[in-house]
C-alpha cells in the first residue's frame, strides 16, 4: 500500500518537475548536535558552489533544501529522504555524513527516479547498493592504503594498529594491513578500542609493551582524537621515537587548534588539506570561509559538498532540467574537472571518485596556528575497498 | 609486575580525575536529595570560563581556575533560586525533567556563543610534560588531578563530620522542618551547599579537563559516568565515592589494558554487581 502511494506521488512529482523551473536539491546532514559543525561545513561547500557558480543552471533555478539527522539513525534519515522525494518534490538527494544514513536511503532511489550524490559517508560499499549513488568524498580505504607504504618507507617495518571499534575503524585497520602486509611489513598487534573511551593511558602501555616501532591509528575527529593524542605524548611515546601515522580525520582542521602542539609532526594521508595550493583552492576557501562565518572551523566535509554540489549541476545540464535519475548519472560517468583539493574524476564503474592522496605533516604557520602541510602526492588513487568486498 | 604498577597508577589518576568530577554530584544527590543531572553542564561552564580566562584573556593557570570556580558559582546561583527551589522535595521525576530541561538550555547557550569546536587550556609549565616514575612515565597534570583529588575529599569530610555548618547540613538533610524550627536558616544551608557543588563541578570540569576536554557535548556526553559513580559509591557519601571512583577506575584500565575489544563490559559489568549487592551503593546511608 505504502508503496503504491510513493510510487504514484513519486509519479506526481515527475509529472510536475517536467515543467516547472524550480529545481530542488533536498540535503541530509547532521546539523544540529554533536557533529553539527560537520553539517555546517557541507552548508558552506554548497553556498560556496552557488555562491561563484550562481543559483541558476539554463533557465531553471537551483534550490536547496536541509533535512537535519543529528546522529547516525537509518530510519529516521529514510523518513526525511521519503519526505524530499514525495512532499518537497526534490529531483536530487545529496549530504550524507554517516554511513547508515547513506546506506537506508539507496533502496529508494530508482523508484523515486532520484540520483543520491554523497558527500561524505566514507564506507566503501555504499556505492554498490544502487546505480544511482555518486560519491564525492572519500573511503577509508582510499586514503589508509597509501600510509601503508609512507609507513614503510619512513623505516619502520613492526607497527601496532589501533582503532575504534566501529565501521570506518574496522575498514581503516583493514585498509592498512592490506597495504602494509603487500610492502613486507608487519602488523605485531591489532588492537580495537571502543568508541567511548576517555582514558587512553592503557591503550598507550600496550602501544609501548607490543615493542613496535611505529602506530597507525584511527578515531573518528572530535574530542576523542584531542585525549589520544595527547597521551600518545604524555605516556613518552613520541619521546620514545614511536612513529606515528593515521588518516587524516586525526587531524582535520577544525580540531588542530585544539591539538596545538600536541599534534604537530604527525602525519597522515588524505584527499583535502584547507592549505592545499592551488588558485581553485583558494577561491573556494575564500569563499567557503566567508560563508561559514568562522574560518577555523573549515574542514574536509566542505570540498565533499562543493564537488557535490558540481556533479548535480553538472547533472541538471545533461538532463535539461527533466527528471531522468539514470541519464543525470550516466552523464557524470568518466566526468573529470578540476577541485579545489587537485584534478578528480568519477570512476564510471564504481560511480566514486577518483583523486589525488597527499601525505600531510602537521606544521605551524608562521603566525602561529597549526595547518597540514601536504609533502606528498599519490596520484589518481581509486577505491581499494571495492575490490576487497569482492 | 611492571605491567601491574603500571596499571595501578594509570587507575589511580583515572579515578581521582573522576572523584573530583562527580563528588558535587554526590553532594546534591545525597546530602540535598536532588537528582541534578544538569552537574555534567556546571562542570562544562567551569571549563569554558578557565579556557577563556587563559587563552583568550592570557591569564595565569591558577587565577582560571579559581575565575572558572566563582564564576560558575555566580551564574548557579541565580539558577539556585528561581529555579533549584522550587524542586527540593519534588518527586525524582521532576527533578529530572527540570535540570535535563536546563542542561539542553546550557549546551544550546555554550554551542551559540562558544561554538561547537573543541576547547583547551593552556597548562603552565609546571604542570606539562611528564614525571619519570622509574619504571614509567606519567603526564604532571595527572599527578596534580591526584592531588585535587585528595585535597577535596580531606576538605569535604572535614567540613560535613567536623564544623558547625556540616552539622546543620545534616539536621536539614535529615529533617528540613524540625531543623528550621530549631532555628537553621536551611535555605541558606541549601544555597551554601548548592554553590560547594556547582564550584566542585567547576573544579572538575578544569582539572579533568585534559581527559574529557570541553565541547559543548560535554553536559551530556559524560553523564552516565558521574551518575554511576555516584550509585556506585552511594549518594552523600565521601568515603563511599572515592572507593567507587578507585574501583571503577582500576576496572576500567584493566580492561582497557588487557582487553580492550571488550569494550566497557567489565566496567559495566562491575557496576551491575555492586548494585546488586549494595543496592544504596557502597557507602550509602538509609533513610
Amino acid at each position: 500500500m505504502k508503496r503504491t502511494i510513493l510510487a504514484a506521488l513519486a509519479a506526481l512529482a515527475m509529472s510536475g518537475a517536467a515543467c516547472a523551473d524550480t529545481i530542488k536539491i533536498g540535503v541530509i546532514g547532521p546539523f544540529s548536535g554533536p557533529f553539527a559543525l560537520q553539517g555546517k561545513n557541507f552548508k558552506a561547500g554548497i553556498d560556496a558552489y552557488m555562491a561563484m557558480n550562481g543559483s541558476k543552471v539554463g533557465d531553471d533555478d537551483i534550490e536547496v533544501i536541509y533535512r537535519d539527522v543529528p546522529q547516525p539513525d537509518p530510519a529516521q534519515s529514510k523518513a526525511l529522504a521519503q519526505e524530499l522525494v514525495v512532499k518537497e518534490g526534490v529531483q536530487y538527494l545529496a549530504g550524507f555524513y554517516f554511513t547508515p544514513d547513506a546506506m537506508a536511503v539507496t533502496p529508494l532511489l530508482e523508484q523515486a527516479n532520484v540520483p543520491l550524490v554523497i558527500m561524505n559517508a566514507a564506507t566503501s560499499a555504499i556505492v554498490t547498493k544502487s546505480p544511482l549513488a555518486v560519491r564525492t568524498s572519500f573511503t577509508l580505504w582510499q586514503t589508509s592504503t597509501p600510509i601503508a607504504k609512507v609507513t614503510k618507507d619512513a623505516g619502520v617495518s613492526k607497527i601496532i594498529s589501533v582503532v575504534s571499534d566501529y565501521g570506518p575503524g574496522v575498514d581503516a585497520e583493514n585498509a592498512f594491513k592490506q597495504g602494509f602486509e603487500a610492502v613486507g611489513g608487519e602488523i605485531v598487534e591489532a588492537i580495537r578500542m571502543p568508541l567511548s573511551t576517555n582514558d587512553f593511558s592503557p591503550i598507550m602501555q600496550r602501544i609501548k609493551d607490543s615493542g613496535a616501532e611505529g602506530v597507525f591509528a584511527f578515531l573518528p575527529s572530535g574530542p576523542t582524537t584531542l585525549g589520544f593524542v595527547k597521551a600518545f605524548n604524555e605516556n613518552g611515546l613520541k619521546d620514545a621515537g614511536i612513529k606515528f601515522f593515521a588518516p587524516g580525520d586525526l587531524t582535520q582542521e577544525s580540531d588542530l587548534p585544539a591539538l596545538g602542539e600536541a599534534a604537530l609532526g604527525i602525519r597522515t594521508t588524505f584527499h583535502y588539506a584547507v592549505s592545499h595550493d592551488s588558485p581553485e583552492n583558494k577561491a573556494f576557501v575564500e569563499a567557503a570561509a566567508k560563508a561559514i562565518g568562522n574560518p577555523a572551523e573549515l574542514s574536509f566535509p566542505a570540498v565533499g559538498a562543493y564537488d557535490g554540489m558540481h556533479v548535480i549541476y553538472k547533472m541538471i545540464e545533461a538532463t535539461g532540467g527533466e527528471q531522468d535519475a539514470a541519464k543525470a548519472v550516466d552523464a557524470v560517468k568518466g566526468l573529470s574537472w578540476t577541485s579545489p583539493r587537485g584534478p578528480v574524476s568519477i570512476d564510471p564503474e564504481s560511480r566514486h571518485i577518483t583523486q589525488n592522496i597527499y601525505l600531510r605533516e602537521v606544521a605551524k604557520a608562521d603566525d602561529g596556528t597549526y595547518y597540514n602541510k601536504e609533502i606528498q602526492t599519490f596520484e589518481k588513487q581509486g577505491d581499494p575497498g571495492l575490490a576487497a568486498l569482492k | 609486575m611492571q605491567t601491574i604498577f603500571s596499571i595501578a597508577v594509570d587507575a589511580l589518576a583515572y579515578g581521582m580525575v573522576l572523584f573530583v568530577i562527580s563528588i558535587g554530584l554526590s553532594v546534591t544527590m545525597g546530602l540535598m536529595r536532588v537528582v541534578n543531572l544538569a552537574h555534567g553542564a556546571f562542570a562544562m561552564i567551569g571549563g569554558y570560563i578557565a579556557s577563556y580566562a587563559a587563552r583568550d584573556l592570557g591569564l595565569g593557570y591558577g587565577l582560571a581556575v579559581l575565575i572558572a570556580v566563582f564564576g560558575t558559582i555566580v551564574i548557579a546561583v541565580p539558577i539556585e533560586r528561581l529555579l533549584y527551589r522550587r524542586i527540593y522535595g519534588a518527586p525524582e521525576l521532576t527533578q529530572v525533567l527540570m535540570t535535563i530541561g536546563i542542561t539542553f538550555c546550557i549546551i544550546g547557550i555554550a554551542n551559540y556563543v562558544f561554538g561547537p569546536t573543541l576547547k583547551t587550556m593552556p597548562l603552565p609549565p609546571g604542570l606539562r610534560g611528564s614525571v619519570d616514575l622509574g619504571f614509567r612515565s606519567i603526564a604532571t597534570h595527572r599527578l596534580f588531578a591526584i592531588a585535587c583529588g585528595l585535597a577535596v575529599a580531606v576538605g569535604l569530610w572535614y567540613a560535613i563530620e567536623k564544623t558547625a555548618f556540616g552539622v546543620k547540613l545534616r539536621a536539614s538533610v535529615d529533617n528540613a522542618a524540625m531543623a528550621a524550627a530549631l532555628g537553621v536558616r536551611t535555605e541558606i544551608v541549601y544555597a551554601v551547599s548548592f554553590a560547594v557543588a556547582v564550584g566542585l563541578a567547576a573544579l572538575g570540569g578544569v582539572v579533568g579537563a585534559e581527559l574529557l576536554p570541553v565541547e559543548p557535548y560535554y553536559a551530556l556526553r559524560y553523564m552516565v559516568t558521574f551518575l554511576v559513580v555516584v550509585s556506585v559509591g552511594g549518594a552523600g557519601s565521601i568515603p563511599g565515592a572515592l572507593l567507587a571512583c578507585l574501583l571503577l577506575g582500576g576496572i576500567d584500565t584493566a580492561g582497557r589494558y588487557l582487553m580492550p575489544e571488550f569494550g566497557e563490559f567489565f566496567f559495566y559489568l562491575a557496576v551491575i554487581a555492586i548494585v546488586c549487592v549494595f543496592p544504596r551503593g557502597l557507602a550509602g546511608r538509609t533513610r
